[in-house]
């Protein structure tokens, strides 16, 4: 199996070495390790790294938050890690959702599991997004189509279903998608009214 | 007064405090409360935890990490509406203070603009009209897209940048690119000519500046007269348990923001904010926006600027409705918020005016009765009514003479 590449993101390079080493030892391949003074962006795009691991007292925290933001598309997880016990409500809220993870101290035995889990649950969230996404969608979908058989059911007075097979045949006639046929429908009834 | 002779019912539930703050000349009032006894003054412990990030101020508020945080005005809105993070209500009663940003480019550009036009920042304030025409030559030479650099996706200085180029004409999503910097790593980014310029909090301008590495363009306070730029946020539901110490909190930050604001204190706040566990920079890079002897090139005469930074006066530290409406505005022109809100109703909660008011009259101090105040309308002093008869207010223009009206 490929190895995953991973991007240190740490200000204090002697707990960076020992961070190396820990991931190196647990199967990642750590491709570059940055600190804040580093053109961070520059070296993230071009690189291009599976996993963002970062200090969570990083002053750089701001700025991967608004590549994730930027970069919708194509976000990557970012792990952020703290040795500070005191962290643990930080830890809990991080846990509790959105895009970041906290790794308690660099016990390798215990790195792995927690970059596991990190990256699976980084991808479940991605695959709720999408699913969000596309229900969002089919919800609009489904109101535009709706509100063109209501067109078609007032013009040509016939029932719903009737007005359904309309638009189908419409759309097969045509090689379009239903929706696609709803809304130019709609469109031409509104410029009409005009 | 101390916690002893206090009222028995205003003892505060909590006197051990975490406060966060990130070290930008701004954060004066806060460290002057903390040295100048202003918090002790009214039963407080508060250990002041300077923060790396932005994004910690916001996730340690939230989580309860943090009592209260020193934020970005806009902060609050974005934390409460879930935009860019998760949702959690946030909510502020006091500005910690107005103004206090610029706008500065590296020299190298400065110079490519002055080959465009000598006299374009002849006159002030200096408009974008000439880096439209510079950025129009470099896509017709098929030159890389300049960078500017903010601190935070969506800070204060995001929407100051926005604007500026948005008036010449500059789209800043596809003009320019626009990438999020962390402040102390500003003026490294822009001498290295990663950046070519950034808009940011001082000290990080006035450094560039007395290093040779940047020429100030335009200040923040040029391009809205006393915009609010930092504000004391505390989670809602935290505000609902701890009103006394709210009440506590805001008293001694309004006392510490009342002393900077004298002339003669300005030299000893620089003096603070400079100190290891503060800024932890040399006391001559704080103080030229601290004294308002400002300067906007390396070898250009000092110029007196003595709004740069205001913290009470002018009503700097009432929350105004006018001033949230502005910022909303913004992140809705940009995409950041759905422009289907019930602005109105959000600013309500957030911005809770009543608290301040309550505060100031057990204070003695004077507040205003409105909530909302015109913006974009005076060039110079004017009065508003408070309950004491009349407040001093100051200018609040926009630099292309936008009005409310």
């Amino acid at each position: 199996m490929k190895k995953l590449r991973v991007s240190i993101v740490d200000d204090d390079s002697g707990r960076s070495i020992i961070l190396d080493k820990a991931l190196d030892d647990a199967g990642y391949e750590v491709i570059s390790v940055l600190s804040s003074k580093d053109n961070l962006l520059m070296h993230i795009e071009k690189e291009q790294p599976d996993v963002i691991i970062v200090d969570l007292e990083s002053p750089s925290r701001d700025s991967l938050e608004s590549m994730r933001i930027v970069n919708q598309h194509n976000p990557k997880p970012v792990v952020m890690f703290t040795n500070d016990s005191d962290h643990s409500m930080i830890s809990e809220a991080i846990n509790a959702g959105v895009s970041a993870y906290v790794v308690d101290g660099f016990n390798e035995s215990r790195i792995k599991p927690i970059m596991d889990v990190a990256i699976a649950r980084f991808r479940e969230m991605q695959a709720l997004r999408t699913e969000l996404e596309k229900t969002k969608n089919s919800l609009e979908e489904r109101k535009l189509i709706d509100k063109a058989k209501g067109i078609v059911m007032q013009q040509r007075q016939c029932s719903e279903d009737d007005a359904y097979k309309i638009l189908r045949n419409l759309s097969m006639e045509n090689n379009k998608r239903l929706v696609d046929v709803a809304e130019q429908l709609i469109t031409i009834t509104d410029a009409l009214k005009k | 007064m101390s916690a002893d002779n206090m009222a028995k019912d205003d003892k505060p539930e909590k006197a051990e405090l975490t406060i966060g703050f990130i070290p930008l000349t701004d954060c004066a009032s806060l460290a002057v409360a903390k040295e100048k006894g202003f918090f002790a003054k009214y039963g407080l412990d508060v250990h002041l935890s300077r923060e790396a990030s932005w994004a910690n101020i916001r996730d340690k508020l939230a989580y309860g990490v943090l009592d209260c945080a020193q934020m970005l005005a806009t902060m609050p809105i974005t934390s409460t509406l879930g935009a860019g993070s998760w949702k959690i209500n946030t909510v502020t009663s006091l500005v910690l203070g107005v103004n206090g940003n610029a706008i500065t480019v590296s020299t190298k550009l400065y110079q490519e603009l002055k080959n465009i036009n000598p006299d374009f920042d002849s006159k002030r304030p200096v408009t974008a009209e000439t880096l439209k025409q510079l950025i129009a030559l470099k896509k017709d030479k098929g030159e890389d897209l300049l960078t500017f650099a903010h601190v935070f996706s969506t800070s204060t200085h995001n929407y100051f940048l926005r604007y500026w180029l948005a008036s010449a004409g500059i789209d800043p999503d596809n003009d320019v690119r626009l990438i999020v910097i962390p402040p102390q790593q500003m003026v490294n980014n822009l001498e290295q000519n990663i950046v070519d310029g950034y808009c940011v909090g001082e000290p990080w301008n006035q450094y560039a500046v007395s290093h040779g590495i940047g020429h100030v363009l335009i200040t923040s306070y040029e391009i809205w007269n006393n915009a609010p730029d930092k504000v004391l946020g505390v989670n809602k539901d935290w505000a609902y348990q701890h009103p006394n110490t709210h009440k506590a909190v805001l008293k001694a930050l309004i006392d510490a923001a009342s002393w900077i604001d004298k002339a003669e204190n300005r030299v000893e706040t620089a003096e603070i904010v400079a100190m290891e566990q503060y800024i932890h920079v040399p006391v001559e890079i704080i103080l030229p926006s601290l004294t308002g002897q400002y300067k906007y090139h390396h070898d250009a005469e000092t110029e007196s600027l003595p709004d740069f930074h205001v913290f009470f006066k002018y009503a700097a530290s009432f929350p105004w409705y006018s001033h949230a409406s502005w910022y909303i505005s913004q992140m809705i022109r940009w995409g950041d918020l759905p422009n289907s809100l019930d602005i109105k109703n959000i600013i309500r909660d957030i911005f809770w005016v009543d608290t301040y008011r309550l505060v100031a009259e057990e204070m003695g101090i004077d507040f205003p009765l409105a909530n909302t105040k015109p913006e974009g309308q005076h060039s110079s002093d004017w009065e508003i009514e408070s309950n004491q008869g009349a407040l001093l207010m100051s200018a609040d223009q926009f630099f292309d003479h936008h009005s409310d009206e």
